[in-house]
């Protein structure tokens, strides 16, 4: 029978033959990441539960990530105890304050191959799906029962497919992509599914840009994002430091809940309006909206790539009056690039606010929050009401290039080089 | 749980709660006890104060999409919230829910068919709601064998500790098909 690739994935970490979607199975995690605002508390859970190790310390990943640097005595004193369980449970994989965002990091130093699969806490972990592995994220109490058994139940997703064709325009990234599909499919169109993307339109999507697409399936609610292998991939994995495998590839017959065809060449610029993720409408249909922060970073939009996007358009100019344009790269070696490649300079000289690689902005913590009615464009993933801050605040999501160019004019603005010339 | 038959009076909430209002992020790091006091605080502010225990939340569509944050599902159950009824879940607050043992079911309809302060019955097993004094019953489908395992339990860690006094913590071989 044919499998689509979760279910490939999930019956060989549950060592059956096959499985079919509607199925509980319980499987083998390949592995297992952790982040600041969780682990502590798993660890002192798993601790309390009378275990004194993990299952696998080499398939454990720990990272300090959304607390960088520390904002309070109560985030340093979680970390501080993080660094303990770390020493103590023996846990070679630990990436602390400044290293990076976990979904950059997972990565980016190699921890990841096709086929596997991986649970996380944190929602976004659909991201490894860029690389072809099953990711998902779970709680607090289901990870402490992963690292204690190295298992956990799933439910064997129906699979949606989506076949992509075309080519991108000027100015529209693979973010618009996604904001795309939110806004047709809606929220919860990809609700307990797994997403399955194909099509000759990937052989032009580069793996910053899959990453961006997977890390976006859970805002449709997706439970995987899973892109096939394919030569982006090896590349990807042999410049990575990432173990080799078997590719993960499409078996043809497979059955899927839907088959999307989509043809991206007409794409304009997207932009999800507050406070919900699917209200998406073209860039053009608020442009000039007033805005008074700008934000590019997250595990969603901060790669090089990303601010190499947001340099193209800001080289030469400068930050509108009145507009905050923060930047904060999703890893160390992120912001080393930026600063080798010469980007850092484009974006300071530009008036650009550079944050440490990690989360803050992005999910409310510390380090860029909003007063009641300020309006913020941002490369990130939620626009939910209270979000970043003030509940009366509104959160504007859109791509790197659009938030740079809403950036230069204080208004939210196309990125199309027509429109940013004419600045 | 076990009993599985749950009896109180209806809060309604729309389509889309997301875990940000269910567990501020600016809380984050406070333990539940302080932030259940923020549960939904944005868009009613006197819900957290005013909630009862045995109380029912009933939405609409994709409740508790959003981050993993199990505290979502945690400050609803330290309301004491006995029940969250739904039109539909968002996976990781259904998962995080049972994980926790905290009741849930999706159940189309609800969201028309119940008015807030109704007095709802839910029988957790079958799945099935009566509204006030019987006028109106709804059918929700029954969570899983696997995942009722786990809330009769009282959560996942209560299954793991059991695993440790000598039970197979594993969840497996209760369902094959």
């Amino acid at each position: 029978m044919a499998m689509t690739l979760a279910e490939q994935i999930l019956a060989r970490a549950s060592g059956r033959d096959e499985v079919a979607a509607g199925e509980f199975v319980v499987a083998d995690v390949d592995l297992a990441l952790l982040h600041d605002i969780f682990a502590a508390r798993v660890f002192d859970l798993l601790t309390e539960s009378g275990f004194d190790e993990v299952f696998d310390p080499s398939r454990v990943v720990v990272v300090n990530d959304h607390f960088v640097p520390a904002p309070s005595a109560g985030a340093a004193e979680i970390h501080q105890r993080i660094r303990r369980h770390v020493a103590r449970f023996d846990i070679p994989a630990f990436y602390d304050v400044g290293e990076g965002i976990c979904h950059q990091l997972v990565p980016e130093q190699g921890h990841l191959r096709p086929g596997t699969l991986v649970v996380g806490t944190d929602s976004h972990t659909t991201t490894y799906g860029a690389l072809g592995a099953a990711g998902t994220g779970i709680g607090t109490s289901e990870m402490v029962y992963v690292l204690a058994t190295g298992r956990l139940w799933f439910r064997v997703p129906e699979t949606i497919r989506f076949e992509l064709s075309g080519t991108l325009g000027s100015g529209v990234s693979w973010k618009d992509v996604i904001l795309y599909l939110a806004g047709r499919f809606g929220a919860d169109g990809a609700q307990y599914r797994s997403m399955e993307f194909a099509g000759p339109a990937l052989a032009e999507a580069d793996m910053s840009s899959r990453l961006t697409v997977a890390n976006m399936g859970v805002e449709m609610g997706a439970k995987f994002t899973i892109f096939e292998s394919d030569a982006v991939t090896d590349t990807y994995l042999a410049s990575h430091g990432g173990r080799s495998g078997a590719g993960l590839v499409t078996e043809p017959g497979a059955d899927y809940l839907a088959v999307h065809h989509i043809d991206l060449s007409d794409l304009a610029p997207q932009v999800a309006l507050p406070h919900e993720i699917d209200r998406v409408r073209p860039v053009d249909e608020v442009e000039g909206l007033e805005i008074h922060q700008a934000f590019i970073g997250s595990c969603t939009n901060g790669r090089l790539e990303d601010l190499r996007q947001a340099a193209r358009i800001l080289a030469g100019r400068r930050v509108a009056p009145g507009v905050r344009l923060l930047v904060a790269p999703a890893s160390r070696r992120v912001l080393q690039e930026a600063v080798e490649t010469g980007v850092y300079a484009i974006l300071v000289d530009a008036g650009a606010t550079v944050l440490p690689p990690g989360c803050g902005p992005c999910f409310g913590g510390h380090g860029g929050l909003l007063a009641p009615g300020e309006r913020c464009i941002g490369s990130h993933n939620r626009n939910f009401m209270g979000r970043m801050g003030s509940a009366e605040a509104e959160i504007y999501l859109a791509s790197p290039a659009t938030v740079a160019a809403s950036a230069v004019r204080g208004r939210i603005s196309s990125p199309q080089p027509e429109v940013v010339s004419s600045v | 749980m076990s009993e599985g038959l749950v009896r109180g009076r209806v809060w309604r909430f729309g389509d889309d709660i997301s875990t940000d209002l269910l567990a501020p992020g600016q809380y984050a790091i406070e333990p539940v006890e302080v932030q259940k006091h923020h549960v939904l605080e944005s868009i009613d502010p006197t819900f957290a104060a005013t909630v009862e225990p045995g109380d029912v939340i009933v939405a609409g569509r994709n409740f508790g999409c959003g981050s993993s944050r199990e505290t979502a599902p945690e400050n609803v159950k330290a309301l004491g919230v006995a029940c969250v009824v739904a039109e539909s879940f968002s996976r990781l607050f259904m998962r995080n829910a049972v994980a926790v043992g905290l009741p849930v079911l999706a159940c189309p309809g609800v969201h028309e068919a119940v008015a807030a302060g109704d007095v709802i019955e839910i029988d957790l097993a079958s799945g099935r709601i009566v509204v006030g004094d019987g006028g109106v019953s709804l059918s929700a489908q029954p969570l899983a064998p696997e995942m009722r395992e786990i809330l009769e339990a009282g959560g996942i860690l209560a299954l793991l500790r059991q695993g440790r006094a000598g039970r197979d913590p594993a969840v497996d071989g209760s369902r094959t098909a």
